[in-house]
């Protein structure tokens, strides 16, 4: 349900991008006003939530460790699996959002005759990675359409992915392998039923959307091809802030753009935040120092007490007019001290 | 907010590279690509008219290129019947670049624009307006 649904609102956009640029002739909105809508809502709303976040206060000091924590001197300390240290988690994090380690430690529960064994599940690992870089390395392709004159790296990603110098267009790898691997990645969630349960329309939309934005995006270079010169009069002009909608560029692009378009502006309000939040995941960002550096609740409040000695303070007279023994008899002061101080050290 | 310091820090970086973008291009002049026409072939021409029409040469001329090629190396097929029936021989350098004699005017104009560099020179040999890619 939830993937027909999803699968259904992305055809919609489809739909209101092709009628509005082929029966409405609305180039402008669709090229030039709803790309910034999108792209403003982007960055504030990314940058809302993090802010947020941040003010958010961490109540307990919860990172996640799979190794030694710093210890003796001769007990090995494993410093990426147990950072004791600012630098050492800095290390962690970078190991974390380029390689996807945490993910890479996915297992798979299976049964062995009638033994519950865990076996190394790496495809989701796979796929994940591949898709994340290959999604990277378009968007920086991307480049060539809002930047003149190209940077020379640019230029330098082109050819590397254009190597295999298949057809004309030259074929860019990338672009097939993101297609591919988000296939896969909406494949594993209606294949593995566990995984097919729990899987709502906000798993599936952004799916689709970037299958949706791929393969437009494959179409118009591939096989239904649009005019690139004026579409980069538009692109250079929105990126220039100072728009210009050529006529004559084909309705493909506009969809194209409208995804794209859908996809910022969904961005900070979907899961797909978690561009920002990994940074922000105190299971992954906090040092394993606790035995070294006590953590205090930040919300925790001074706690008002009213000790033993200030309740007798307050109700020593009534207390002994009525006969109830104190502690702390203004003449026998010395005696009472005394005791206690015995008796503490005679704990120890 | 709680590490202030480094959360603004990384947004910072963060910005810094998802707007390159909108930096990047101040103070660069927008130089548009302007294909020249004026080669002594056109110039003679009675009808100023290429292969196909004009949009469509624009957005397909490299899928007519590449359906040349398909057509004269696999099937053996060495001319070219356009939307208007008119016939032309199938050569990137003896049709399209006798008409377009000045590849570095024409064709590299807007392929700078683009960042294309089709590779096709490698072998096939371009006249005088040339070399230049
Ligand atoms: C109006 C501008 C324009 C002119 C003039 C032009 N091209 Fe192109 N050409 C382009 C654009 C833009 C692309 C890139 C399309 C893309 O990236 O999808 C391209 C791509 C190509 C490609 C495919 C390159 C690749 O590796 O992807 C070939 C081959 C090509 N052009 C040949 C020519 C030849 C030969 C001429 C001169 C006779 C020429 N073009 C003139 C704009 C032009
Ligand atoms: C008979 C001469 C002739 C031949 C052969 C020819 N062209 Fe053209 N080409 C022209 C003319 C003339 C124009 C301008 C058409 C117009 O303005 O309507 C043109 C326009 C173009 C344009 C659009 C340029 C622009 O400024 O928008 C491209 C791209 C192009 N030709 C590529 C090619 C390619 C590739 C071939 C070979 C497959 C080719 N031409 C073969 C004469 C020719
Ligand atoms: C590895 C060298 C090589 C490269 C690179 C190359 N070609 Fe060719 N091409 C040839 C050869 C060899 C022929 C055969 C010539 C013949 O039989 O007339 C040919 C023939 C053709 C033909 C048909 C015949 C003719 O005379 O033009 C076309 C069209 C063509 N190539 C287009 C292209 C295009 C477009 C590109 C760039 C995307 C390209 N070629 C890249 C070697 C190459
Ligand atoms: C505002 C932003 C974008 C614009 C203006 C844009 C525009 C374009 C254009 C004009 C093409 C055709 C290129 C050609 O013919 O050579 C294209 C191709 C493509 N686009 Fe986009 N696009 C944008 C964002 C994206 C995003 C975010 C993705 C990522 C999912 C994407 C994925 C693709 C793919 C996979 C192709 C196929 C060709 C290739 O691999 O380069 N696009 N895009």
């Amino acid at each position: 349900m939830g993937a027909l649904f999803s699968f259904g609102v992305v055809i919609a956009l489809v739909i209101i991008a092709l009628v509005g640029v082929k029966g409405a002739h609305l180039q402008a909105l669709f090229g030039v006003v709803i790309p910034y809508a999108a792209v403003v809502t982007f960055f504030i709303g990314l940058i809302y939530r993090v802010v947020k976040w941040g003010k958010s206060p961490v109540p307990f000091h919860i990172p996640t460790t799979c190794g030694q924590q710093k210890s003796l001197p001769w007990i090995k300390h494993n410093k990426l699996e147990s950072p004791a240290t600012g630098k050492e988690v800095f290390l962690r994090m970078v190991l974390e959002v380029l390689l996807f380690r945490s993910l890479f430690r996915n297992l798979k529960m299976q049964r062995s005759g009638d033994r519950v064994v865990y076996g190394s599940a790496k495809w989701l690992w796979l796929a994940g990675i591949v898709f994340h870089y290959s999604f990277l390395i378009v968007l920086i392709r991307h480049l060539r359409l809002f930047t003149n004159p190209v940077p020379s790296f640019v230029s330098l990603i082109e050819s590397v992915d254009g190597f295999l110098q298949i057809g004309v267009p030259n074929l860019m790898m990338t672009g097939v392998v993101l297609l591919a691997a988000v296939t896969y990645l909406f494949l594993r969630r209606i294949y593995i039923p566990q995984v097919r349960y729990i899987s709502l329309p906000a798993d599936y939309f952004p799916l689709f959307l970037i299958m949706a934005i791929a393969a437009t995006g494959i179409l118009m270079r591939y096989f239904i091809r649009v005019d690139i010169v004026k579409v980069k009069e538009l692109t250079t002009g929105l990126a220039r802030l100072s728009p210009t909608v050529p006529d004559g560029i084909g309705s493909i692009f506009y969809i194209h753009i409208f995804l794209v378009s859908t996809l910022f502006a969904y961005f900070p309000f979907s899961k797909l935040v978690h561009l920002g939040g990994i940074f922000l995941s105190p299971t992954r960002n906090l040092a394993n120092n606790s035995r070294m550096v006590r953590h205090v609740n930040p919300w925790n409040y001074d706690v008002k007490v009213h000790t033993y000695e200030e309740y007798e303070e307050e109700f020593r007279d009534k207390m002994i007019s009525v006969g109830i023994p104190v502690e702390k008899n203004p003449p026998a002061e010395e005696n009472k001290t005394e005791e206690a101080s015995e008796e503490s050290e005679g704990k120890e | 907010m709680y590490d202030g310091g480094k959360i603004i820090t990384g947004i910072i970086i963060f910005l810094l590279f998802a707007t390159f973008p909108f930096y990047y291009n101040i103070g660069k002049a927008n130089v548009k690509p302007d294909p020249k026409l004026d080669t002594p072939v056109i110039k003679q021409l009675a009808e100023k008219k290429c292969v196909e029409s004009k949009e469509y040469m624009r957005a397909n001329h490299m899928q007519i290129l590449d359906d040349w090629r398909n057509m004269a190396l696999r099937e053996a097929k060495r001319t070219y019947r356009n939307a208007e029936g008119k016939l032309f021989e199938i050569s990137l350098q003896n049709t399209c670049m006798k008409c377009h004699s000045n590849k570095n005017k024409f064709c590299d104009e807007c392929h700078k624009y683009a960042n294309v560099k089709p590779y096709c020179w490698d072998c096939h040999f371009v006249k005088e307006g040339g070399a230049a890619k």
